[in-house]
């Protein structure tokens, strides 16, 4: 059987050599304009709260998809199928979670009044 | 931190061997992030249900500024692009490169654990500490937790930066790297819940 090859001298596989700064750069942007737009609205008091909230919430998500999608490098692609499948579990996880326990506390809060 | 000793299948080179180990490390890792968000969405619920329970305690507009916000917001955005030109760099297999970029990513992040202790600090001495009222306590525990897992991610690029001095960029290396990258961004994400959820609403 031959000797094991010294696995810290191979080159980096070519697979991993796609990231680019340009990718980098169109998430930051997008960030960036997902950043403005709550702060922006929060410092002017433009709209009325309900709706700023609603706003926040929305550039909210919009913003953690854009750092999946840019920074975490997770696409629809094959190869990070078994990482959205994770999330997607997280995802439910996270909702019953949250969800629940405000449903329960704020239910709680309503019936003891 | 020794090389993990991989044996290759029988249809399969020692490369592609050494690329499933790492495929599998970082989807490990990966978990571990979901798990991650779990505990910090508890605390996000925490949060929400205390929010109120102010008992008479210091008002929340006088507590947060806008301003100061935004500041640690666009700091931890410039750590993510800077992270990812390190990664670039990396790509490119050039050393010197990626380590000027994670020494820029770590000042950046210094930066903030500074203005959240310092934050932390202003509060805690004029009468808003965690023991104020469970509004507080919560603020403090959600933030807190964010707080030290970017400390924890600071010492990790510290020591992920003398790896990559004294051994250079082999693919072991790279792929702590990509971890790191994967964690940092990850607390990223977490800040955007925190400004999202705690003090854009507060200040609102």
């Amino acid at each position: 059987m031959a000797a094991p090859p010294r696995l810290s001298k191979m080159p980096i596989s070519p697979r991993r050599r796609q990231s680019t700064i340009k990718g980098y750069l169109v998430g930051v942007v997008l960030a960036l304009v997902l950043t403005a737009i709550p702060f922006g609205l929060v410092a002017t008091r433009a709209l009325r709260p309900i709706q700023i909230f609603v706003v926040i919430g929305i550039a909210a998500i919009a913003q953690a998809v854009v750092h999946l999608r840019y920074f975490l490098h997770l696409d629809l692609k094959p190869s990070s199928q078994n990482k959205l499948i994770a999330l997607c579990f997280a995802g439910v996880v996270l909702f019953i979670l949250f969800g629940g326990t405000l449903w329960i506390m704020f239910n709680l809060n309503y019936r003891k009044m | 931190m020794t090389d993990t000793v991989i044996t290759a299948g029988h249809d399969e080179t020692a490369a592609e061997a050494a690329e499933r180990a790492i495929d599998e490390k970082t989807y490990g890792f990966w978990i571990y992030l979901m798990s991650d968000a779990i505990i910090f969405a508890l605390l996000f619920a925490t949060f929400v249900v205390m929010s109120h329970n102010t008992a008479s305690g210091p008002d929340s507009h006088t507590l947060f500024r806008l301003p100061y916000t935004f500041a640690e917001t666009i700091l931890l955005l410039a750590s993510s692009t800077t992270l990812g030109c390190s990664n670039a760099a990396i790509a490119a297999g050039q050393r010197g490169r990626t380590l000027t970029w994670l020494g820029v990513t770590s000042l950046l992040g210094l930066g903030f654990v500074t203005m959240e202790i310092s934050e932390f600090y202003g509060m805690a001495v004029a009468g808003a500490g965690p023991s104020r009222n469970g509004f507080l306590s919560a603020f403090f525990t959600l933030v807190g937790t964010h707080g030290i897992h970017l400390s924890i991610g600071l010492i990790w690029i510290v020591l992920l930066g003398c790896e990559v001095t004294l051994r250079g960029l082999n693919p072991f290396v790279v792929s702590r790297l990509y971890r790191l990258g994967l964690f940092w961004h990850f607390l990223v994400i977490v800040w955007i819940g925190i400004f999202s959820v705690v003090y854009l609403p507060e200040i609102l």
